[in-house]
């Protein structure tokens, strides 16, 4: 689950990460209110889970209440990157004469958390790693100990942090860690973590990702998702208890397992269609998760024809096949056709149950893809 | 012969009085794996599925003198279930779990440097040899006894390419599902070694998805160290860059690592085919043999 930045930095915040004064806002004279309190100049920054909001015209620094107004008015409402803005962060601009990055992330291949550090901050960290990656210190942490105050120094002195500021940072950079793993974060990252000319460090954003797993053992930040800033699609498949993906095509797919489904989705890229969507509908295939998956696919206006693959394991054909009969049986007309692919576990009993006049049958996957994509074709 | 388990292999369900570990552990009895105990921490001293319950991992062990567990226990308590495991003797446990924290796992992973004990998953399918042991809930019918070993981060994926190759008379050593999560114990590497090193085995297939740098990793041993042919499939060539699509490990960053292509280029590299359908994945087997 992403924070929006507003939320990340009262985290950062409580933590005893230094942040610039900032309220949030939900309507342009509340913006004008907010940015009149903390002081010219301000910057205002729209709260969306997009990347590169700057460059997209989401933050906009202002001098005065009539610029100001002029931003707020700009930026609530409009549309970012597919995401529509409705509450804006009016921040204090910080005068700064260096930009930092420091982020705390999990680096899969070790297995352990990794710090890092770089002078190169203000721009996309992906990018920088990517070109010159040695601009960019990493030091690995011990999950059972924590990180140690020597790991933050060096990561520091290794990045080149002007002296000055180098006790400062490593302290913030301390600080990250720590609640990094208070909070089960994926990603705690500072980008710009300023240097003013007085040789103050300052957040000047905040990211924090929490892992969806742990959500369970910190309530109080699965409060904070902002259902609002989802696809709608993707907010009922959270209530739905799916993992489901949105995607640009016209084949609606369903499946069981990841692994598969995403197989589902190449073999229509492959046979010449577009996928629609990703949808895993998890072990067991009752009813009830069998009707919820196509009214999910069927309410993507986008969706021409359905791919349903499941493969039985423990889950009997036999069984799928009822839920699939009484899902369909609750349309008085099926939207979109159906195409049916069972196999496994009594996948011929199955085969044998389904109603041939409400979905088409096929017995091999590659022949059910490529079935599903002809319909589709048809239906455009 | 075959990797890791066989008919002989002594195996304690943790997790078993809870739903899904007594379903299975009665699925696993019935298919021939030797199920000697459970554990259940309150629950000592009684029977499920006729097999004796014990409170604690290290009691079930010296009890039933066991060599492995396969863990049921829910997310929240999956690492201290692990933790129980590996501060006992047994060389394998299998975590059958899905949605164990990633920095849970993180501290997993650093005790595994310091035991003996090899883990497998989390969020697996488990392990089979056909014909004499399964310890997780791969469904055994439909596997077959042969000779291809299989490795895969997929449960369903994995029964797909099963399927394929047991429908065509190619039968398995042994199939090992290492999990969907980014931090597991058992890489494609630790597996492929194990297969190398089986006489029985004579091609193995590797199913990999988008995420991480494990299967590229894999493709660099393969070329190195192994003469056992290798067949690949990769799923995800279509998944677009930091959505999770599904398992918590897949997912193709923004700066466009653990992209499919990334994969697929760096198996033919290794001289391995990778299938464009699961069905040319068993056509490349054939070939293979």
């Amino acid at each position: 689950m992403r924070l929006h930045e507003y939320q990340a930095k009262d985290v950062f915040a409580d933590a005893g990460v230094p942040t610039p004064p900032s309220a949030l806002a939900t309507t342009v004279d509340e913006a004008v209110e907010h940015a009149e309190e903390i002081g010219y100049p301000v910057a205002v920054k729209a709260q969306v889970h997009v990347g590169g909001r700057g460059k997209a015209g989401g933050i906009k620094l202002v001098e005065n209440a009539e610029e100001a107004r002029e931003a707020a008015d700009a930026i609530l409402g409009m549309d970012l990157k597919g995401y529509h803005v409705d509450k804006v962060l009016v921040e204090g601009a910080v005068d700064f004469k260096n930009e930092l990055y420091v982020g705390i992330t999990m680096d899969r291949g070790e297995g352990k958390p990794v710090a890092m550090v770089s002078t190169q901050g203000g721009v996309n960290i992906e990018e920088v790693a990517a070109e010159n990656p040695e601009a960019i210190a990493r030091e690995h942490i011990d999950p059972a100990f924590g990180m140690h105050p020597y790991q933050a120094r060096k990561a520091v002195y290794d990045a080149g942090v002007p002296k000055a500021v180098a006790r400062d940072v490593a302290s913030v950079l301390t600080t990250l860690y720590d609640l990094w793993e208070n909070n089960d974060a994926s990603d705690a990252e500072i980008n710009p973590l300023m240097i003013t000319e007085d040789d103050e460090v300052i957040a000047a954003d905040a990211v924090l990702n929490v892992d969806d797993d742990a959500l369970f053992r910190h309530p109080d930040l699965a409060e904070m998702e902002d259902e609002a800033a989802e696809d709608a699609l993707e907010a009922k498949a959270n209530e739905y208890g799916f993992d489901y993906v949105r995607l640009d095509g016209n084949v609606g797919i369903i499946g069981n397992g990841a692994g598969l489904v995403m197989t589902t989705l190449d073999l229509v890229d492959y046979y010449g269609g577009k996928p629609a969507n990703f949808l895993d509908i998890g072990g067991g295939a009752k009813a009830e998760r069998v009707v919820n998956a196509l009214d999910m696919v069927f309410s993507d206006d986008n969706v021409d024809a359905v791919v349903f693959n499941i493969f039985g394991g423990i889950t009997r054909g036999d069984e799928v096949a009822k839920g699939i009969n009484e899902a369909l049986g609750q349309f008085d007309e099926i939207p979109k056709p159906v195409v049916v692919r069972l196999a496994g576990t009594n996948a011929e009993e199955g085969r044998e149950i389904l109603n041939d006049e409400l979905v088409t049958v096929e017995e091999t996957l590659e022949g059910a893809v490529q079935r599903t994509v002809e319909y589709a074709e048809d239906e455009q | 012969m075959s990797i890791l388990v066989d008919e002989d292999t002594r195996v304690v369900v943790q997790g078993i009085t809870g739903g899904e570990g007594k379903f299975h552990t009665e699925q696993m009895i019935e298919y021939g794996t030797n199920v000697v105990a459970g554990t259940s921490p309150g629950k000592g001293g009684q029977e499920v599925a006729g097999v004796p319950v014990y409170d604690t991992v290290e009691e079930a062990v010296e009890a039933e003198d066991a060599d492995a567990s396969v863990v049921f226990v829910p997310p929240a308590f999956a690492a201290d279930a692990i933790f129980e495991a590996l501060d006992t003797d047994l060389d394998l446990v299998v975590a059958i779990t899905e949605g164990i924290p990633t920095q849970d796992m993180a501290k997993v992973n650093k005790r595994l440097d310091e035991v003996d004990t090899r883990l497998q998953g989390p969020n697996c399918p488990g392990i089979i040899t056909p014909g004499e042991s399964k310890l997780g809930i791969l469904p055994g019918n439909i596997f077959s006894e042969g000779n291809v070993g299989l490795v895969s981060r997929s449960g369903t994926l994995t029964y797909q390419v099963v399927d394929s190759l047991t429908q065509r008379g190619i039968g398995q050593t042994t199939a090992i599902g290492i999990g969907g999560d980014p931090i597991i114990g058992t890489s494609f590497i630790d597996a492929l070694e194990l297969f190398e090193n089986d006489p029985d085995t004579d091609a193995v297939v590797m199913c990999g998805e988008i995420g991480g740098e494990d299967e590229e990793e894999a493709a660099a041993y393969i070329a190195e160290h192994m003469d056992t042919p290798v067949a690949g499939f990769i799923a995800g060539r279509t998944a677009p860059p930091g959505k999770r699509m599904g398992h918590a490990g897949a997912i193709v960053s923004g700066s466009g690592t653990g992209t499919a292509a990334s994969k697929i280029d760096a198996l033919n590299d290794a001289g391995v085919p990778v299938g464009d359908t699961p069905e040319e994945v068993a056509d490349d087997v054939e070939d293979l043999l």
